[in-house]
């Protein structure tokens, strides 16, 4: 039974998304991927789907979707006000689509981001073993490109025979807000800050700013010190949630879309049970650093995990293969995935071209 | 895990580095997901739901220890050098006279330095295909462009302080750029995708503007063969 997902307005900025393109890293290909992973495995197992799927990342709201076929649906992640034909319809659930009928995003009440998993999955040609859309580079997807009005997306086969209903239980639902805590382990070079520079870092809020993205949420706060004056290091490799510090102290947490290799120190790497948070954060939300141990984080990202796998509450749908090997792996810390922050000039809706063109370009993206 | 060899970059470092890399790329690790190896070191990418960071780095510091002579041998590995035929100045190297004017240099001395070296990969970062190279004379040394380009060719070769490197796909850019190569560097429908090797070295030969567009008709239709020698030192 495999049918169509007919973009009728991309909104703000829609994307094909999977848990990311993994594996060639070496040869510079980013990772990319959903922002949010957590919403993306939790949509998948709603619908019936094992965890590695494409699915539909929706920023920001002011999208619509049709479907070819009866479909079976899920939303979760950021709250875009989602509605079937007028009818507002709940998150994180699993709900039936009739043929023709039209799924709309508003406007985020709370995060930034939503996943529409239909069973089946997105069935667009792999790239490089993966479906995601890295817009920058311009591998996955639909041509490398981000979703617009009129576009087919292929919807894999589904099994015909799965209920609506399936729900992830209230209590293991993600509280996106404006003020948010993460937790960090420090390093590698958590030795090139002072120690005044390493309290600045975990005592002070900073503020998320407009020119974050994909790439990277750019922060804004008291500026960072180092030991010599200099931020540069040999350029190595960076993992989703890798907190970088460039010349100006202010931090930078990169995210999905992030370069391979970076050129500046890294002070810490976000524990992957956080980046969601961080991926739902929009602009002017407020974020904290607080320290944790490597083997805390990785507990803390096990423990997630299994509730969010192994509960029962999903009904019959849960079969036995979603104990598959799971698609996060770890650094320093761990390292999953996770949605960014766009930016949003003038405060409304964001144009077309978020985290593609930028008008001003930053020197670490930049060769 | 990121496995840190040095801090700077040196031959030595980084043979260990890919030494390193193709060690346990071929060691079967059940737990082993990603390799990423950089100039002077290589992240290790691992299934954390199901090992814990101490059995990895002990498991990874023992196998460093048992293959210490391996690891230390890897300049002895054969080097191949691969030639990118370039065409200097013009439409495809806009950059290249402000170059040789920064360096008090004449335009064809600029590219007969820049011709006359191989230059060794250490590391495919940044962008798809993107080699960073090492070892370029430093008399023609320039400065990045004070605003970059929103768009470079793929294929343009181009200079940023010490450095000199090629993009193998169009992006934006604030390298000086003095030529360009018509061999496409990066597809991601070849295995492996991108043609440079960290560890082998490059050298740019020096074409005319039509031997550039017979070299990207050959590029485009699949039969171009890059050529590859033996280093010169």
């Amino acid at each position: 039974m495999s049918g169509e997902l007919i973009v009728r307005a991309p909104g703000a900025l829609s994307l094909v998304q999977d848990s990311g393109r993994a594996g060639f890293q070496r040869f510079g290909v980013s990772e990319s991927g959903a922002i949010d992973r957590d919403a993306l495995l939790v949509g998948n197992l709603l619908v019936g789907n094992d965890i590695d799927p494409a699915a539909v990342e929706v920023t920001f709201g002011g999208a619509q979707f049709q479907f070819s076929q009866d479909s079976l649906v899920a939303i979760t992640g950021g709250d875009l006000q989602p509605s079937l034909d007028g009818t507002p319809l709940e998150m994180w659930e699993s709900f039936w689509a009739p043929a023709g009928s039209t799924l709309s995003f508003a406007a985020p009440v709370a995060g930034l981001r939503a996943y529409l998993a239909v069973n089946g999955g997105i069935a667009t040609e792999p790239v490089l073993e993966s479906r995601s859309t890295h817009l920058a580079s311009g591998l996955g997807g639909l041509a490398g490109s981000q979703l617009a009005a009129g576009d087919r997306l292929p919807v894999g086969d589904g099994s015909e025979s799965r209920r609506a209903g399936a729900k992830l239980p209230h209590e293991l639902r993600p509280d996106y807000g404006d003020e948010i805590t993460v937790r960090v382990v420090p390093g590698p070079q958590q030795d090139q800050f002072t120690d005044a520079g390493m309290r600045s870092f975990f005592e002070s809020p900073y503020k998320v700013t407009e020119s974050s993205d994909r790439q990277g949420l750019r922060l804004d706060g008291p500026a960072i010190e180092s030991v010599s004056g200099s931020y540069d290091i040999v350029s190595d490799a960076v993992v989703f949630g890798s907190v970088q510090v460039p010349g100006d102290g202010k931090p930078i947490v990169l995210l999905a879309d992030r370069q391979t290799t970076g050129g500046y120190a890294k002070i810490g790497v976000v524990a992957t049970v956080d980046l969601p948070l961080l991926a739902q954060a929009g602009p002017d939300a407020t974020v904290r650093f607080a320290e944790v141990s490597v083997v805390e984080a990785q507990r803390l990202m096990r423990e997630r995990r299994r509730s969010l796998v192994e509960t029962d509450l999903y009904d019959e749908l849960v079969t036995t293969e979603t104990s598959v090997s799971l698609a996060g792996t770890d650094t320093q810390v761990n390292l999953s995935y996770r949605p960014t922050a766009l930016s949003t000039p003038g405060g409304g809706l964001v144009s077309a071209n978020i985290g593609t063109a930028r008008s001003t370009v930053r020197v670490e993206d930049i060769e | 895990m990121s496995v840190q060899l040095g801090s700077e970059i040196s031959d030595e470092i980084n043979d260990r580095v890919y030494a390193l890399a193709d060690l346990l790329g071929e060691s079967s690790l059940p737990w082993l997901r990603e390799l990423v190896p950089t100039y002077r070191s290589l992240l290790v990418y691992y299934d954390a739901f199901e090992v814990d960071y101490d059995e990895i780095k002990s498991e990874l510091t023992e196998l460093m220890d048992r293959h210490e002579s391996s690891i230390s041998a890897a300049s002895d590995r054969p080097r191949f050098v691969y030639e990118l035929p370039t065409a200097y100045g013009g439409e495809h190297g806009p950059d290249l006279e402000s170059v040789a004017d920064n360096a008090g240099l004449s335009v064809e001395e600029v590219i007969r330095i820049h011709s006359g070296i191989d230059y060794r990969v250490y590391m495919i970062g940044f962008s798809p295909g993107f080699p960073y190279l090492g070892g370029m004379d430093p008399r023609i040394a320039t400065p990045r462009l004070a605003t970059p380009r929103t768009r470079v060719a793929a294929g343009s070769v181009g200079i940023a302080e010490s450095q000199t490197g090629v993009y193998p796909s169009a992006s934006p850019g604030g390298w000086q750029l003095i030529g360009r190569t018509p061999v496409k560097l990066f597809d991601h429908t070849k295995h492996p995708p991108s043609v440079l090797q960290p560890g082998h070295y490059v050298r740019f030969v020096p074409i005319d503007t039509e031997r550039f567009l017979e070299i990207e008709n050959q590029a485009a239709s699949g039969d171009l063969e890059i050529q590859t020698s033996e280093p010169a030192s």
